[in-house]
């Protein structure tokens, strides 16, 4: 294949086009596909919502929460799935993180600042172990976090009810609202900024005058940051191309001296903190835990970030893709709610969708390699 | 009057003319012009039950079945599984789309609480059914549309009960530290009590061989109970069986807490003596005519409306079986 296009490029002496190569490396980004899927889902949803509040900024700041969210965890898990590793465990460390916090504010009557800093440690040991198993046993991970699945759901269970006989831990942030930790992970930002739009009548306002929106989420912030961290990691850092090469081979990358094992293993506690992020901004936003906060969590992240161009097999991804993809994901389950469809229907549409977005965004990923 | 003219919508702008119109020309125009159409009342229900549970699927059809009476538009939300964070943000979800109503149903209090207040601050009814009627009077909502509280059902049940002879009963609790089911069983007593009778609480699981031994055993070694409330017809069915199998089920008076065709069929045949139904298919009606005529005519109830506790006796329970079928009752 080289030696062809090298013939061809001696028959026709290359031209310097800068834009148009520029172009093609663009075409071949893993994260174009995510992007023009979700110009589409914005266009279909402009043209079925348009008018029912969707576009309006308490829509707006509504399923971008929801994006944000889940985003925090694609971003974790598309390095884990560059690196050629999947961590089903993911939305079961979230509500045994959940319970943590709890247990330790309301049972143990630690501070909120010292629960969260234990469920992080916490989440630092169970990724260590899920990577170790995964690189001493050789089993493949999908196995090994599957059983992480269950067994970190049981444990929620079991602890919180024996500890409180019940199944749901309220009053967590009772007496906090105002604490700068609560604020840092469950608050939300802009606030000032939405008053005097909403005083200028730029946006929606109460009948009381203040916004109808009272600020973004924090998790919003948190989303970018991670994401933004995330690239800096795959795109400028050793750790990066050690991350591509253990997933695109991991023999070869080891042969070549890449610390596979090391690699992997803080990929998975990568994942843990993720989850946790996700289970400390959950529970100081709403102020209370339950056992089942979390589930199917990690099938989501997952989703995100192959709509983001991660590749099941590894090697190829990028971390705002799993943007995207989460934006995608959360636009897609917050909007159909404003097209008015029976929520019986709500998951045929969303499988629909994520469908048509995963096609869409492969479709354009092959023409832009055949390209070349 | 400043307020609705400042407002930019063009309804907005239309209705204030049309009102104007009318204290202009009131001998013109009859009063209704300024009424809002059945057809533009929305209604949106935000609820923690699943789409596939019986008990959550009553209250949709009555929900539905209001809507066609009236000729307005409403929708039924809730979370494939229970997900109260998801549930929040369909809340706000829906206060974004503006509608003439909110009905939700309030399973935890602390992490709906934000949500809830700020649909009520966007000036939105909000009607609260089947949980959460703690949260109407502090947090400034519209009305409770419900069954009655867990401990009077349980007082209720031990009246009853008590008043058929019973002296001694058990109140089998299959999810022990479940604080509402804890309460049934305390009014359960307390109700038995007031004839001079007593109950203890059997600790049990969801699982019909240990309910089975377990209520057995109990049983054995304390010959003197005659009543037996079970909290849900899950415990309820394989007692029952083992009751029938032993020869044993005419000697004990058998209650329960919420209805399924195998209860009510027992019911009628005279093996149980009561199924507690808590009336949800109202959960989904009521709110649907309080909240349209709230929108239309500014008209609302104002006191919490009790669809529960009504006891389905042996009388009732063939009728109640065919709409138990019928995704009624």
């Amino acid at each position: 294949m080289t030696i062809v296009t090298d013939a061809l490029n001696a028959a026709h002496p290359p031209e310097p086009k800068p834009a148009s190569r520029r172009f093609v490396r663009l075409m071949r980004r893993p994260e174009l596909g995510a992007i023009t899927g979700t110009i589409i889902v914005f266009v279909a949803f402009g043209v079925t919502a348009g008018n029912s509040g969707l576009f309006s900024m308490a829509g707006i700041a509504n399923f971008l929460q929801v994006s944000a969210q889940l985003g925090i965890l694609a971003a974790a898990v598309a390095l884990l799935m560059i690196g050629g590793e999947f961590d089903l465990s993911l939305g079961s460390m979230i509500g045994f993180a959940s319970v943590t916090i709890g247990l330790c504010v309301t049972q143990f009557g630690l501070s909120i600042p010292v629960s969260v800093a234990i469920a992080f440690v916490i989440a630092i040991i169970v990724g260590a172990l899920n990577g170790i198993l995964v690189v001493r046993t050789r089993l493949p991970s999908f196995i090994v976090t599957l059983a992480g699945l269950f067994i970190l759901r049981g444990l929620t269970l079991a602890v919180t009810r024996t500890i409180t006989g019940r199944t749901q831990i309220p009053y967590i942030t009772d007496g906090q609202e105002g604490s700068f930790v609560v604020w840092l992970f469950g608050g939300k930002f802009g606030g000032p900024v939405f008053a005097w739009l909403a005083s200028h009548g730029v946006i929606a306002a109460r009948p009381d005058g203040s916004p109808m929106v009272q600020g973004l989420s924090m998790s919003i912030l948190w989303w970018v940051l991670v994401t933004a961290f995330a690239t800096w990691l795959l795109v400028k850092t050793r750790f990066g191309n050690w991350v591509f090469a253990v997933g695109g081979d991991d023999r070869a990358a080891r042969n070549v001296g890449v610390p596979v094992d090391r690699v992997k293993i803080l990929l998975f506690i990568g994942t843990a903190l993720s989850a946790t992020l996700f289970a400390v901004i959950q529970v100081l936003e709403a102020g209370s835990a339950d056992t089942l906060r979390g589930t199917q969590k990690e099938f989501q992240a997952i989703i995100a970030a192959v709509i983001g161009g991660c590749l099941l097999t590894g090697g190829y991804g990028s971390a705002i893709g799993a943007m995207f993809g989460a934006l995608i994901f959360g636009t897609v389950e917050m909007g159909i709610f404003y097209t008015g469809i029976d929520t019986d229907w709500f998951q045929v549409f969303l499988g629909s969708m994520l469908l048509i977005a995963v096609l869409v965004n492969n479709y354009v990923r092959r023409k832009a390699t055949e390209a070349r | 009057m400043n307020a609705l003219f400042s407002m930019p919508t063009i309804r907005n702008v239309l209705g204030a003319a049309a009102l104007s119109l009318a204290f202009a020309g009131a001998s013109i125009l009859p009063a209704s012009a300024q009424v809002k159409k059945e057809g533009d009342v929305r209604i949106v229900f935000v609820t923690h039950g699943q789409a596939n549970d019986v008990y959550w699927s009553v209250v949709k059809n009555g929900m539905q079945a209001a809507a066609k009476q009236l000729g307005v538009k409403v929708e039924y939300q809730a979370p494939e599984t229970f997900d109260v964070v998801r549930m929040a943000r369909m809340i706000e979800a829906a206060t974004a789309s503006q509608p003439d109503g909110l009905v939700v149903s309030i399973p935890d209090m602390d992490a709906l609480k934000a949500p809830i207040q700020a649909a009520k601050a966007a000036g939105i009814p909000v009607v609260v059914i089947d949980s959460g009627e703690e949260a109407v009077e502090p947090w400034g909502l519209d009305l409770f549309v419900g069954g009655g509280s867990e401990y009077d059902n349980g007082v209720k049940a031990g009246e009853i009960m008590a008043k058929a002879g019973v002296k001694k009963g058990i109140c089998i609790n299959h999810e022990v530290g479940n604080v509402s089911l804890d309460k049934r069983c305390e009014g359960y007593n307390d109700g038995l009590k007031k004839s001079g009778g007593s109950s203890d609480v059997v600790a049990a699981t969801m699982d019909p061989t240990d309910v089975t031994r377990r209520v057995e055993g109990y049983l054995t070694a304390h010959p003197d109970v005659t009543g037996v409330l079970t909290l849900g017809p899950t415990v309820a069915a394989p007692l029952l069986k083992m009751f029938t199998d032993a020869g044993t089920i005419g000697n004990y008076k058998i209650g329960t807490f919420d209805l399924s065709p195998e209860i009510l069929d027992a019911v009628a045949k005279g093996t149980m003596m009561f199924g507690i139904d808590n009336q949800q298919y109202m959960m989904g009606y009521y709110p649907v005519v309080f909240l349209t005529n709230k929108a239309m005519y500014k008209t609302f109830p104002t006191s919490a409306v009790r669809t529960g506790p009504s006891f389905i006796m042996k009388d009732d329970a063939a009728a109640v079986r065919d709409l138990s079928k019928a995704g009624i009752r």
